[in-house]
């Protein structure tokens, strides 16, 4: 009878015992260090790992420069914003539309950030009506645009102005959709 | 008795050859003196006029070929005016006997085919020099109108011709200066616009500027001396008065738009549209630059001035009323008044040399035509029609003819027209596309 009994407690502490043994030991199974393979593949990831890091930083800059350029910021990409776009005008007018103030507006504010900075507007035509009208209106168009300068605080000696008339348009075909390209001023930086 | 007889033969021959040898340098009668021309519209009726080929005089090589020369430009010259139809050399009925070019004329060989003037010569050609005899007839009055003759080197003929001419539309309708004028224009090749010349009728087109840029608004001066033209050789538009001959001369360079230059007539000054004070304004300026005065005073666009020929009255283009009108202003007194109601855009003025009329380019529907209104408003009357873009008219210096520039076919080219509208012909062609002619005044160094 007793033997019996001890049997049973010793059944009851030796398989926990065993178990608990074995998963210590599963636990205590460490893994073997890496091969020269692995390590190279370590330093890929790694490699990768610093280059996104490095995209984000370079997008980020991006989106802060072009939030400086929308408020006027320098470098290169101003520059070549402010040469690149015209202002449009009606047939045979020379008054700033609100599309033309707008894009004036922010010509004024890349003169402002960069006050070593000189500008030429030039008055194009469109090729109907005398050139020598043209060339008249062409001269009106341009000193419309940079009186509205002059308003905003840009010296007027930093602005100079040209009249090409009809003389040298953007779009040499005909039409109201060629026609209207060409009533316009354009700029340039000195 | 006989001895009695050949003195009183040779008596008649030295009075008959007296008498033919001071005909042949009769001045000029006055003009006028034939009505063939009606004032109203010259050239509704055609005069016909035959022009056989000149007597070669002497029969030396060459001068065959000459005298069908000369016969063929004075033909083509006085085709040019207008006035004449010129009857066809076929139909000609010429005793190739007679000696019709030595006052030996049948007029009814003329009358019969229609003629009413009739112009024969002879030409005698020694070395390089020539000799040229011309006369005009009145077939029907059966008389001599002009006896001309003319020395010069072979070289010359085209000169001789056109002096003969002159002598002719002298006496038909009292004006001159047609033949020894020019007319300078504006020709566009691959984005550069130069400044030619050319004779009257369109001969011997001759590049003025050369800088490879853009060259605009050519005006002759009265003496037709000087030049003046806007160009693009400084990157902007600044007004140059050139002598022609020398090559010297005035730049004027304000800051803004220096152009459409017109001379006063009679006087080393000029018009001139100038933009340094703001706006675009005519001033008054000498020949060598200097403003002398502002002629117009009005925010907006003021340009294109042409003067009467009396240098008393000046025509411009305005829009202070909104679009480009025509605009007169007394000089004296500072008046301006409006000339032009018809129409949106009005723009081109030329002041004729007659005084009486204005030409300009007016816009409707789209298309440029040319117009001819009196210059007290009244008696508006369109030109041209249907045939593209009509722009930039010029007067002749008699006032008979108008040059201007027009697209009709396609490409912009120089015609010419008589100052009634008719007879619009193409004046001359060269590579690219001409524009904006003007025509001088009267005698031309050449």
């Amino acid at each position: 009878m007793h033997k019996k009994l001890w049997l049973c407690l010793a059944l009851l502490l030796v398989i926990p015992g065993l178990l608990f043994t074995t998963s210590c030991a599963k636990k205590t199974v460490k893994s073997e260090p890496a091969t020269k393979e692995d390590a190279a593949k370590k330093a890929e990831v790694e490699a990768a790992r610093q280059a996104e890091l490095e995209r984000q930083r370079k997008l980020q800059e991006e989106r802060l420069k072009a939030e400086r350029v929308k408020s006027g910021g320098g470098g290169g990409a101003g520059r070549a914003q402010f040469e690149k776009e015209n202002i449009y005008f009606e047939f045979d007018r020379s008054n700033l539309k609100m599309d033309a103030q707008d894009v004036l507006k922010q010509k004024a504010a890349f003169l402002k950030a960069n006050p070593n900075s000189n500008a030429i507007i030039q008055g194009h035509c469109d090729e109907r009506g005398t050139n020598e009208y043209n060339l008249a209106l062409g001269d009106r168009r341009a000193n419309s645009a940079k009186k509205f300068l002059e308003n905003l605080g840009i010296a007027g000696s930093r602005i100079k102005t040209v009249s090409f008339g009809e003389e040298r348009p953007l779009n040499t075909g005909k039409g109201d959709a060629a026609w209207a390209k060409n009533r316009n001023c354009q700029f340039r930086l000195q | 008795m006989t001895e009695r007889r050949r003195m009183y033969r040779i008596c008649v021959y030295l009075i008959g050859l007296v008498a033919l040898a001071t005909s042949l340098f009769v001045p000029t009668l006055g003009a006028q003196q034939y009505d063939y021309i009606d004032i109203s519209n010259p050239f509704l009726k055609k005069i016909p006029i035959a022009i056989p080929p000149l007597k070669a005089a002497t029969g030396n090589p060459g001068e065959d070929a000459l005298a069908g020369s000369v016969a063929d430009q004075l033909s083509k010259s006085l085709a040019f005016t207008a006035y004449f139809k010129m009857l066809d050399p076929d139909a000609f009925l010429i005793d190739q006997n007679s000696d019709w070019t030595a006052g030996g004329v049948n007029f009814k060989n003329w009358t019969a085919i229609g003629a009413e003037l009739l112009v024969t010569g002879s030409i005698k050609h020694q070395e390089s020099m020539i000799e040229v005899e011309l006369r005009l007839y009145d077939t029907f009055k059966e008389r001599m109108v002009i006896g001309k003759r003319y020395k010069g080197w072979a070289d010359d003929q085209r000169r001789i011709v056109h002096r003969f001419c002159s002598e002719v539309i002298y006496i038909l309708t009292g004006e001159q200066g047609l033949f020894e004028s020019k007319i300078a224009f504006e020709s566009k090749q691959k984005g550069k616009k130069e400044i030619f010349t050319c004779d009257f009728d369109g001969y011997r087109p001759t590049q003025f500027t050369k800088n490879n840029t853009i060259n605009l608004s050519p005006a002759w001066s009265s003496d037709g001396q000087y030049l003046a033209y806007t160009s693009y050789v400084r990157g902007k538009p600044d007004l140059y008065i050139k002598n022609v001959k020398e090559k010297r001369g005035t730049v004027i360079a304000k800051k803004g738009i220096n152009t459409t230059p017109a001379w006063v007539p009679g006087s080393f000054s000029l018009a001139a549209t100038l933009s340094f004070e703001g706006d675009p304004e005519i001033y008054l300026l000498t020949g060598t630059g200097k403003i002398i005065k502002k002629l117009t005073n009005n925010y907006g666009i003021d340009v294109s001035p042409t003067w009467s020929p009396d240098g008393k009255k000046m025509a411009f283009v305005s829009n202070r009323s909104g679009s480009p009108q025509i605009y007169v202003k007394d000089v004296a007194t500072g008046q301006v008044k409006r000339l032009t109601y018809d129409g949106k855009y009005n723009t081109s003025p030329s002041w004729s040399p007659k005084g009486d009329r204005l030409a300009y380019s007016g816009m409707h529907d789209g298309v440029f035509d040319i117009f001819v209104i009196r210059a007290e408003g009244s008696g508006l009357f369109q030109l041209t029609e249907n045939t593209g873009d009509n722009e930039s008219p010029s007067w002749s210096p008699d006032a008979s003819l108008i040059v201007f520039s027009s697209t009709r076919l396609g490409l912009s080219r120089i015609y010419v027209m008589t100052a009634f509208g008719t007879d619009q012909r193409l004046l001359l062609a060269i590579p690219g596309e001409q524009t904006n002619p003007d025509w001088s005044r009267g005698v031309i160094n050449k």
